[in-house]
């Protein structure tokens, strides 16, 4: 019998090793797996790649991960928002790298890693600053750039239901990039707010099949970003 | 210029409610951040368009009422908003597939500058200590049908944002179509910038002497005359 429970937050994130290449799902706080990135924030892995729209705001959550110093380089659309001030420190402090890439290109290139496309052709971005270095050709008369794949070894993702088996649904704009970056990881963990029992899914409404997903960890309440930065929550 | 330009011409809310004129009913509309999420307050009477948030909500309403909202139910600006009737929640993949694909009619943007070719400027300043973030904006300017700007015509310090050739980094090269500004609305044509439609009381000449490149006198004016001379 297929069960791919984790005990807890800290079980699902305890094999991460140092260097790893980590996606995190989420759209600002939308999906945003706090629990597990602050579970991998006690683990303590360091040198790692995050994959993530954006670059978290306040010192909770994704920024948390980046103030303590664990991320060598993020690979990202949209790394200042609103109340978004760890990153912005430390990239003019030279501290951390950053990979920009349009948001669409972000998650083909996700959703290409996940489906065994290494390299594909997008209009987005040509004949701007972003297309530099990189391969272009033109189809039909319109220019293109050469976009590779994106693969990683870890996918922390924020559903709200899953089964034992790892099927996932999701909540509303907290789908993001969940779908995508859970085919794109060796190993995705997903935290979700209730299990079920096999069954317990309309196989109907799955979003997310279970053979995309490894680990599921339930975290029956989980934290919302804006409110842990309004009250001025840090984390650890 | 000693002109105070933002007290002359249409307000935000009278642009917006111009750009909504020009919008066909049934439309999918990505509105972008800013004075574009204005346009949804004037859509006229009789027509429904279908708003796209590209984090993945097609049939967008308005934002909440206090205490009514869901942190995960936002738009591309990361506020909360609400899901409509006949609303569909999809992952980013879909939804620039959406955008990219050419299945989104109509995407309205703000802009720094916008150049008499259609390339458009709205990520960077290109400063060396600036922060770079581009979101979604390259893709929809190059998958989405028909984009147009919606912006103050000069900028705080009078600069004209309608120029010859755009000088901050491009979000697109030759991807806009129409303007809006508190001054007039322009199209983006072969040939240049072409004045559609001016605001009441400004003249061409007030447009053009604040157009960073030659502005073609055709159209229809404020009270319905049409202009076909060229100038």
């Amino acid at each position: 019998m297929i069960d791919k429970r984790a005990p807890g937050p800290a079980a699902a994130v305890a094999d991460v090793p140092d260097g790893a290449t980590i996606m995190i799902g989420g759209f600002g706080e939308a999906g945003s797996p706090i629990e597990l990135i602050h579970a991998l924030i006690d683990q303590g892995a360091r040198d790692l790649t995050i994959i993530s729209n954006n670059t978290g705001s306040g010192e909770v959550g994704l920024a948390a991960l980046l103030k303590a110093e664990r991320v060598a380089k993020v690979i990202c659309s949209f790394p200042r928002t609103a109340n978004s001030t760890v990153f912005p420190e430390l990239y003019r402090r030279g501290r951390i790298r950053l990979e920009l890439v349009p948001q669409g290109t972000l998650a083909e290139r996700i959703r290409a890693g996940g489906a065994g496309i290494p390299a594909f052709f997008t209009p987005a971005a040509a004949g701007t600053l972003l297309a530099e270095g990189k391969e272009s050709r033109s189809f039909d008369g319109k220019e293109y750039l050469l976009e590779r794949w994106l693969r990683a070894d870890y996918a922390l993702i924020k559903g709200r239901c899953a089964d034992t088996l790892g099927n996932v649904v999701y909540n509303k704009t907290a789908r993001n990039f969940g779908p995508i970056m859970a085919m794109a990881a060796k190993t995705t963990i997903v935290q979700v707010a209730s299990l079920v029992p096999p069954g317990g899914l309309d196989p109907e409404v799955v979003v997310t099949p279970g053979i995309f997903v490894d680990r599921v960890v339930e975290v029956a309440h989980p934290q919302h970003e804006s409110e842990l930065v309004a009250s001025g929550a840090t984390y650890p | 210029m000693t002109t105070n330009a933002a007290q002359i011409g249409w307000t935000r809310e009278d642009m917006a409610r111009r750009l909504a004129l020009d919008i066909p009913n049934g439309s999918y509309v990505n509105l972008g951040i800013g004075i574009p999420e204005l346009v949804a307050r004037f859509v006229p009477e009789g027509r429904t368009l279908i708003y796209h948030t590209e984090n993945g909500l097609l049939g967008m309403g308005p934002a909440p009422r206090e205490g009514l909202g869901d942190p995960e139910l936002i738009n591309a600006g990361k506020q909360q908003v609400t899901a409509l009737p006949g609303a569909a929640y999809f992952h980013h993949a879909d939804s620039f597939a959406m955008i990219r694909g050419g299945h989104i009619d109509l995407c309205v943007l703000g802009a720094m500058q916008v150049a008499q070719n259609g390339d458009l400027a709205n990520w960077s300043t290109g400063e060396p200590d600036a922060i770079p973030a581009v979101g979604g904006a390259m893709d929809l300017v190059a998958g989405v049908k028909s984009v147009f700007v919606i912006t103050q015509h000069c900028t705080k310090n009078g600069e004209p944002k309608l120029v010859d050739r755009c000088t901050y980094p491009l979000t697109g090269r030759g991807v806009v179509n129409r303007v809006y500004t508190e001054l007039a609305v322009i199209d983006v044509t072969p040939g240049g910038f072409s004045l559609v439609e001016l605001s009441p009381g400004v003249s061409f000449e007030y447009v053009q002497e604040r157009t960073g490149a030659p502005l073609l006198r055709q159209g229809t004016l404020a009270n319905g005359t049409r202009h076909e001379d060229r100038c």
